[in-house]
């Protein structure tokens, strides 16, 4: 688990805490570097679910992108929780199991949105439109 | 019998992460078969299958080319763990990939990652592999299909 110092924003808009849960640390520091939202403050990464659930009750962030497969606590039974205990998380799973019915199942544990990988700078970002816009 | 659209989604699995995540496609060599264990390369990403296949799927490749993909990721680490993290992300695509296209007729593990030249892959006594050759900028890795 890696907590940072959430940046100032400019006050324009409303802004959201950000948690990247992956357990490539490649994945996480591309999500951080690729997403170009002012309003998105980066409150720390995860690279498991128990990680994150940890970070979460800490940090309460607003916005959660979320691998699933993942040692320890998936994808799947984090986002569970993580509604849980925060109906009102937005939460984008950014996942290689490219199935629907994974997908399916996801967005039915409370799931806002799902990014299959690989993806581009432009996917990801889109996808993160979505999900706060 | 392997069929032949089996192995496509094997290799779209692969060549499309050179696409997307290098913004730079790669090409295929000419598959070849053989007996016994094919050579690996640096760094090796393993997914066992079983159900209607039993076998391994790997993708391996040397440690210069998955330092130039991680250069056209941006990533500026290139350490050992990077590079296990980065050809486990190939192989966790392949995975996704079969996942889709199979359904539930075949189960597919979560991916583990070898390093160095001459790692045991678990194979099946007298099976065959289709070695696949993925060629990206002057890199060549192999996508290796072994399942009966």
């Amino acid at each position: 688990m890696n907590a940072v110092n959430a940046k100032a924003t400019n006050g324009a808009r409303r802004s959201y805490k950000l948690m990247i849960v992956d357990d490539s640390n490649i994945m996480r520091r591309r999500i951080e570097r690729s997403q170009q939202f002012d309003e998105l403050e980066l409150i720390g990464t995860a690279g498991n679910g128990l990680e994150a659930l940890e970070l979460f009750k800490k940090a309460d962030p607003d916005v959660v992108t979320m691998d699933l497969t993942m040692p320890q606590m998936d994808g799947i039974e984090c986002i569970s929780q993580l509604v849980a205990l925060k109906p009102s998380v937005r939460i984008l799973v950014i996942s290689a199991l490219a199935d629907k019915a994974t997908a399916v199942e996801a967005m039915e544990k409370g799931a806002n949105g799902f990014l299959n990988k690989p993806f581009t700078d432009r996917q990801l970002n889109e996808a993160i439109a979505d999900l706060i816009r | 019998m392997l069929q032949e659209q089996e192995l496509k989604t094997f290799v779209e699995g692969t060549t499309n992460y050179f696409e997307v995540a290098a913004q730079q496609p790669a090409s295929i060599g000419s598959p070849y078969l053989m007996e016994g264990n094919p050579s690996v390369h640096d760094y090796t990403g393993v997914i066992n299958i079983s159900g209607k296949r039993e076998g391994v799927v790997y993708f391996t490749a040397p440690k210069a080319m998955l330092t130039v993909l991680l250069m056209k990721m941006q990533e500026n680490d290139f350490s050992h763990e990077t590079m296990r993290d980065l050809v486990g992300e190939v192989a966790n695509t392949i995975s996704g990939n079969a996942r889709r296209d199979f359904g539930r007729d075949f189960v597919i593990s979560v991916p583990s990652v070898l390093a160095g030249g001459a790692p045991e892959i678990p194979q099946k006594p007298g099976s065959r592999s289709f070695v696949i050759p993925i060629n990206w900028r002057s890199h060549s890795a192999k996508l290796i299909v072994s399942l009966t």
